[in-house]
């Protein structure tokens, strides 16, 4: 700084500023990258290496001692325990977002339409399956479905209906499964369709009643075309994390009956870390990533352009 | 002594585009500077390259003589009020004003001795407690100028400061601001596209285009004696009327021919000035305060002609008539006793006195 | 609103508002009564875990009884849990790495997007989005290696190796967020700052940290909730009771082979979920802040 000074009355002002500027700018990047470094070596070393890792790990022996390339994948390939997995993901993933989103959607335009000072208790008391972490409140979905002292059979019984095997046959169990994960996910499709239903303004919503648009219309026109991209959003996250679920499947059926409720996570874990085929385990789980991978993508892309929308 | 000095003064950003174009300017000591012009001028980009928020392409600017180039905005002795006040939402009113202060070490005593006198200076003494939140718009231009007196710098920068008030506000802060700096007499840089502020609060203006100078002067000057035609243009509201017209040499009187016939006298003293421009393609530039209702006819430079109005706006002290010459809006500005009515004949006057002549090709004011 | 005006013999006027404030009586009805059905459904598991919990364990064999609801109400089950076994050991093993993962999340995220928002530099945006599909990596696909990885480093069955791991699933997500929450300051502010004299850490402990304190504090709430109902890693890498975590150390206590003690799993597991219960009903606005900020900041 005080070299700029003194040199610039002599030379031009152009050659020593350039430098120091440059300095200080590399200073800021300094800067900048100590702020960032302990993010990044948190990245590489425990979601980046951990990854590759994985791809090395699926090309080993069950032993770890020997090299096998393709073997493990091949090995699944042959097994009708990893296409019913695939299976059970798909079904268990796909219906499960779509039944969440629908009733997120139902939830969040009823809540939306109550006057502002009821809406926050009602709100508050919805999302309460969402606060309670799933590994807690599954054991009480897992009392609730026990065979011999369900309060569902009761009830049922009550009314003159047969009790249900809940966890007992794969139908059942599936079904099972399924509404533990809607009942936990759709709370959080609420409250992010309830932010997306604030964000439009109501003067559209008057512009397209004095349009003589109806509540359906309203619906179609304005809502949806505002909501579309925070509904894709959601979608393709919660298609993610619950393709990838994990606590819901281990805690009430582990897998059974039958291995007809196992998902990815909860058949990795029982191969992997159970059964103690750490490499087949590690093969499992990557079958995940490609599928995951084009999800975040859109997502990605679902988040870029709404961010252009709100700038 | 706190002269800025600027000299050839580039910004260019990466994709070459230039956003300065390498201006000169001196600025001396206690005077009232204002940087003005339309948007994407270039003069906000030259103000935060003397605060040194902005790096300096090339050229060079000085500081109470202290090149100041690669010296960061805290050493640079500067204080500046944002158009959005940019008050730090989570501190008090007095600490606000004392961060700059605090940062800067000084002793508890004197802070509050200072931050005391600059809200004294603003009237502010009452809000010293409260958060920016609790502040009205014109407070809180109040506490951001505050912020700028207690540091005592060398410069005041001022960034569009009164643009987020409502006219009347607008009116008051402007007033408030130049009686501030008549007290404080700290050099001042003031950036606004506002040319009515410009006017009102400069020392001399700056008139700023495209990256480059067009004029500095005092305002008047500027008004008076533009150099180019965007100048004229800028400034004054309603702007200058320019009317495409000929120089004829007639009987040893120069006259200017307008379309639709009307032929105006240049006045006697202004004959040598414009005698090599007989016979050429002009622009006829006429302020609308100098285009009246027909009077003061029998005063040797007003000339006299008869527009038919399209629109009449009354003012209240003043009506503006807007009609058309050829195509060319003009504007006029007539007594409201005037009968002045769209569609009818209105006879005017032209004070030629006035009257300014341009180059129509390179916009020079001739 | 069109069928009933059609039959309208009174003045259009009154008939109309008449209608219109009906109508929307009966939407409103309707939409009380959908709430309420989903309510009860939601409801349904907690209520039911706080019925069980407050019953004996002869209560709750007694097939002749009302599931639903407790006859002899006793706070036996929470006496027992806090008085023998590891329960309070698990919790305070929560409370522990729930504790650390906040602070280590906060400091790392923190400096890394007021870095991100604010300082231009070579592969700024690279790292920013690939902060955010780093937050899409499920922790489901790395468990696996992750358990050869903290073998590798000797933590396994160590309470320790979950405050080395949980910020991987907490840091992408916050620093995500708070980017998003710091680029919302305006800029003049960090200018007036840097005019003021201060310095980048200055700029960051005394403007962006206090402003953006909501946006900081739904991340901290976001990084407690994951932190402690992580599950996953706890039952894959934790085996010993006394180093267990809460939502592990339930079922792995009071299960013995078959017998289920389940007013105490009921009474454990509502003592379990009370924490994030609480910080929700007590900072809900800054719980859903963070919660939806994902997809609209940033």
């Amino acid at each position: 700084m005080s070299q700029g000074t003194l040199s610039s009355p002599v030379a031009p002002a152009v050659v020593s500023p350039q430098s120091t500027l440059r300095r200080l700018a590399r200073r800021n990047s300094t800067v900048a990258f100590l702020l960032t470094l302990p993010l990044i070596l948190l990245v590489l070393g425990l979601v980046v290496y951990p990854f590759f890792y994985a791809l090395y790990l699926a090309t080993l022996n069950k032993r770890m001692t020997r090299f096998i390339g393709w073997d493990n994948f091949t090995f699944l390939f042959g097994r009708q325990t990893f296409w019913d997995v695939v299976f059970q993901s798909v079904l268990f993933a796909v219906s499960a977002v779509v039944l969440k989103a629908l009733i997120g959607f139902i939830l969040a335009h009823v809540l939306h339409a109550l006057p502002a000072k009821g809406q926050r208790k009602w709100r508050g008391m919805l999302l309460v399956p969402w606060v309670i972490p799933p590994a807690i409140s599954t054991l009480a979905w897992w009392w609730l479905f026990d065979p011999s002292y369900s309060a569902f059979n009761w009830a049922l019984m009550g009314i003159g209906v047969d009790p249900v095997p809940w966890l007992g046959t794969s139908g059942w169990a599936r079904f099972s499964v399924i509404l533990v994960n809607v009942w936990y996910g759709s709370p959080f499709f609420m409250i992010m369709y309830l932010a997306a239903l604030k964000s439009v303004p109501d003067q559209l919503y008057e512009a397209a009643a004095i349009d003589g648009a109806t509540g359906w219309q309203k619906l179609r026109f304005v809502t949806f075309p505002m909501m579309r991209n925070i509904i894709s959003i959601t979608v393709l996250f919660s298609l993610i994390v619950t393709f990838a679920n994990f606590d819901i499947v281990r805690i009430l059926t582990n897998g059974g009956p039958l291995d007809s409720t196992h998902v990815f996570a909860t058949y990795a874990f029982q191969v992997g870390i159970q059964s103690g085929d750490i490499p087949l385990g590690a093969t499992i789980s990557l079958f995940m990533f490609p599928l995951l991978a084009v999800f975040a993508i859109f997502i990605l892309r679902g988040v870029n352009r709404r961010n252009k929308e709100m700038a | 002594m706190a002269q800025v000095t600027l000299r050839k003064v580039v910004k260019a950003y990466d994709g070459g585009v230039q956003a300065v174009k390498g201006i000169d300017l001196d600025i001396a000591d206690h005077e009232f500077v204002v940087l003005v012009g339309p948007s994407g001028c270039g003069k906000s980009t030259t103000l935060r390259m003397i605060a040194g928020l902005e790096e300096i392409s090339d050229g060079e600017i000085a500081i109470g003589g202290r090149v100041v180039n690669d010296v960061p905005p805290r050493d640079r002795d500067i204080a500046m009020v944002f158009q959005n006040y940019a008050l730090y939402p989570h501190m008090t009113v007095f600490d606000n004003m004392a961060f700059g202060l605090m940062l800067r070490k000084f002793d508890k005593a004197e802070i509050k001795r200072r931050v005391d006198n600059a809200a004294r200076i603003l009237e502010i003494g009452p809000l010293l407690e409260r958060k920016p939140k609790a502040l009205s718009g014109g407070q809180r231009q109040r506490v951001a100028m505050g912020r700028a007196i207690v540091r005592d710098p060398k410069v005041f920068l001022f960034d569009e400061p009164l643009s987020n008030l409502d006219a009347k506000l607008r009116v008051q802060m402007r007033t408030e601001i130049k009686k501030v700096h008549q007290t404080v007499r700290t050099t001042t840089i003031y950036v606004t596209h506002d040319q009515v502020e410009a006017m009102t609060l400069a020392d001399r203006v700056v008139v700023m285009n495209g990256g480059i100078i067009e004029q500095v002067g005092p305002p008047q000057e500027l008004y008076h004696n533009p150099k180019t035609r965007f100048v004229a243009g800028f400034i004054g509201s309603p702007a200058m009327n320019f009317i495409p017209g000929r120089l004829e040499n007639g009987a040893g009187a120069l006259r200017i021919h307008l379309p639709g016939d009307i032929v105006l006298p240049v006045p006697a003293e202004r004959t040598d000035r414009y005698k090599a421009l007989a016979g050429r393609e002009i622009l006829f530039g006429i302020r609308p305060e100098h285009l009246t209702e027909a009077k003061n006819l029998d005063r040797p430079h007003v000339a006299p002609m008869t527009a038919t109005p399209e629109v009449t706006e009354p003012m209240g002290m003043e009506t503006l008539v807007h009609f058309k010459i050829q195509g060319a809006e003009i504007c006029g500005r007539v007594d409201p006793g005037a009968s002045a009515h769209p569609g009818r004949p209105l006879p005017m006057a032209v004070d030629m006195s006035n009257m300014h002549i341009l180059d129509p090709q390179s916009g020079r004011v001739l | 609103m069109s069928a009933t005006a059609a039959t309208s013999t009174y003045t259009p006027v009154e008939r109309k508002q008449g209608s219109l404030k009906r109508e929307r009586r009966w939407a409103m009805i309707g939409a009380y009564i959908a709430l309420a059905v989903f309510v009860v459904f939601f409801m349904m598991p907690p209520f039911h875990m706080l019925m069980t919990s407050l019953k004996s364990s002869g209560e709750i064999a007694d097939l002749s009884g009302n599931p639903w609801l407790v006859s002899a109400p006793t706070l036996q089950n929470y006496w027992e849990l806090m008085t023998e076994g590891n329960y309070l050991i698990h919790f305070r093993n929560s409370i522990i790495v729930t504790a650390c993962t906040v602070a280590i999340t906060m400091v790392i995220s923190t400096l890394a997007a007021f870095a991100l928002a604010r300082m231009k530099f070579w592969g700024s945006t690279t790292l920013a989005t690939g902060v955010f599909l780093t937050y899409l990596v499920p922790e489901t696909l790395l468990f696996i290696p992750m358990f050869q990885i903290i073998g590798g480093l000797g933590l396994y069955n160590n309470l320790w190796a979950m405050v080395l791991i949980f910020p991987t699933m907490t840091v992408p997500f916050c620093t995500w967020i708070m980017i998003g929450y710091f680029a919302s300051i305006p800029k003049e502010l960090d200018e007036a700052a840097l005019i003021d004299g201060a310095g980048h850490l200055q700029m960051l402990w005394k403007i962006f940290i206090p402003v953006a304190l909501p946006g900081i504090l739904a991340a901290m709430i976001f990084a407690f909730t994951v932190s402690w109902a992580a599950f996953i890693y706890p039952i894959a890498f934790l085996v010993s009771s006394d180093q267990m975590v809460l939502t592990v150390g339930i079922v792995s206590d009071l299960i013995r082979a078959d017998t289920f003690q389940w007013g105490k799993i009921m009474a454990g597991a509502l003592m379990a979920a009370l924490p994030p219960l609480l910080v929700y009903a007590f900072l809900m606005d800054y719980y859903i802040a963070g919660l939806t900020a994902g997809a609209t900041k940033g």
